[in-house]
């Protein structure tokens, strides 16, 4: 029973798949464009000034997005939609007397008298400035659905608290109780200490779950990737903000260990302090990175897999891209939960090692 | 590689968005439930310990209750012994004394028997004393009417007397 269920999934799959790459054959042909993985990956994993959703006959069905740009002439701001999908840097929309084009992603301020954008040798624009980019981009409008998402889940699980008089978790508090007590007592108490780590709750509680939320978010297909916690500017921020906490929570004892390390000879004690003063700097940029690499590795790897369909241009790589991609992403899932935990537990333990009391 | 690169706008509207819902969370999320659970956690340790309490009670009360059984027990057993004691006192008492008092009057009745038996002899003595002598005086009256009889008399006792 099982088998033949599975079996017929897989069929249709095959079946359906010669449609789907007839239908990129088709406008490939007719964008007499070849197919580049590369630009595909990167357009997916990169930041981008609307949400794409999905191509219909070669027309791209997007959601616009508000771009918010800070110019010599003050802010300006319009629809992504404007672009009409250019991302060439051809279509030159006119605001508030400054002249911008889409390219890559990014926005140009055309210079006095210029009406298309000109290029170097190493394809920089020369007659064109970058303003302060405040846009409303994908990434930052997933955000805020997580945001809200957040809120609705966890102001929603607070208020069974305040109803039930006995305390008693029922419905959404119970599937969040046991993950808030694990944060409680796997992260927070073990690496901060049972005195300190109340402080430090809300901090570990709201980042945890924003990592969390954010990496499944990523990889749910139809948001097409909006790879937020995979954006270096996110995990930048986060780690950010745990250099701050860290730096400032830190105590007599912990600035004495990094300039003058007790409980070494003198010459050690030396040696020892730029050493522990890069170290300062480069935890909270290995968090900024981890986080970043794996998650954007994972987007990587799924849509290359996807990607060597229309690479070897045959519909028989399409069970193996499949099945590669559908392993790759249940990794990827357990992944979201690994990566929001090694994030919380390592600035869990940094604030240990700030707030952390003599005792030798 | 701008993928590297982060973008100022980025790290703009995470920051202010970060700020945002760890403000939010933190009062209207972390601060409830953290309550919540921490208050039922406070209230499952002390019913615990009443639990406890209350088990260490009922284990001394029943510890005094054996203890004063059985210290009851010790007294009711002591109070046996004392009574049977006292019981095997009276009764060897009683013994003694009545064997004292019986030989006392056995002896009083034997040494009264002896009087007596004295008494009877001496009577008897006496009485047969003058009996013999009565008998003896008609026998000789009747013997010596005879001087055959006399002699012969004589001779038997003289006979007597040799033998002797």
């Amino acid at each position: 029973m099982q088998i033949s269920t599975f079996k017929k999934v897989f069929l249709g799959l095959l079946l359906a798949l010669p449609l789907a790459t007839f239908a990129s054959d088709e406008s490939d042909t007719k964008a007499d464009k070849k197919f580049d993985p590369n630009e595909m990956i990167m357009h997916h994993v990169k930041d981008a000034h609307e949400f794409h959703i999905i191509d219909n006959k070669d027309k791209p069905i997007s959601i616009p997005l508000p771009i918010i740009l800070w110019t010599d002439n003050g802010l300006v701001s319009f629809m992504s939609s404007e672009f009409h999908h250019d991302d060439e840097g051809k279509v030159v929309v006119e605001k508030e007397g400054s002249r911008f084009v889409k390219y890559h992603e990014k926005i140009f301020q055309l210079e006095e008298g210029a009406t298309a954008l000109l290029f170097d040798e190493k394809h920089n624009p020369t007659n064109a400035s970058k303003p302060l980019d405040f846009s409303i981009t994908r990434n930052v409008f997933m955000m805020w659905v997580s945001v809200l998402v957040l809120l609705f889940i966890f102001i929603s699980a607070a208020r069974v608290y305040k109803k039930s008089d006995s305390k008693v978790p029922t419905g959404i508090a119970g599937f969040v109780e046991p993950l808030i007590v694990f944060v409680r007592d796997e992260i927070a108490r073990p690496m901060i200490g049972e005195h300190k780590y109340k402080k430090y709750m809300p901090y570990l509680l709201t980042i945890f779950f924003f990592i969390w939320i954010n990496n499944i978010f990523g990889l749910i297909p139809i948001l097409n990737g909006a790879n937020l916690s995979g954006n270096i500017a996110f995990t930048l921020t986060l780690a950010v903000f745990t250099f701050i906490i860290t730096t400032f929570s830190g105590n007599k004892n912990y600035w004495k260990h990094i300039f003058w390390m007790p409980g070494v000879p003198v010459p050690m004690k030396l040696f020892l302090m730029p050493i522990e003063l890069i170290g300062i700097f480069t935890k909270p940029i290995s968090l900024m990175i981890r986080l970043f690499a794996n998650i954007t590795a994972g987007h990587i790897i799924i849509l290359a897999l996807m990607s060597l369909i229309f690479i070897f241009e045959t519909v028989w790589v399409s069970p193996i891209s499949v099945l590669f991609s559908l392993f790759i992403t249940v990794i990827e899932i357990v992944v979201t939960a690994i990566q929001a935990y090694i994030f919380t537990i390592l600035s869990a333990l940094y604030f240990g090692m700030a707030t952390e009391e003599e005792h030798h | 590689m701008d993928l590297v690169q982060p973008g100022f706008g980025l790290v703009f509207w995470t920051a202010i968005t970060f700020l945002i819902l760890l403000f939010i969370l933190r009062k209207f999320a972390w601060r409830p439930i953290l309550g919540a659970v921490s208050e039922r956690e406070e209230s499952i340790k002390s019913a615990l310990q009443s639990a406890e309490e209350a088990k260490k009670e009922m284990q001394n009360l029943q510890a005094d209750n054996e203890r004063i059984l059985k210290e009851a027990r010790a007294e009711r057993d002591a109070l046996l012994k004392e009574a049977r004691e006292l019981k095997d006192g009276i009764i060897s008492d009683a013994k003694e004394q009545a064997k004292a008092e019986g030989d006392k009057m056995l002896k009083q009745a034997q040494a009264a028997i002896e009087s007596e038996k004295k008494a009877a002899v001496a009577e008897i003595k006496a009485q047969v004393a003058t009996l013999s002598v009565d008998i003896a005086e008609k026998v000789i009256k009747e013997e010596l009417s005879d001087k055959t009889k006399q002699l012969k008399l004589v001779e038997d006792m003289l006979g007597d007397i040799k033998l002797n």
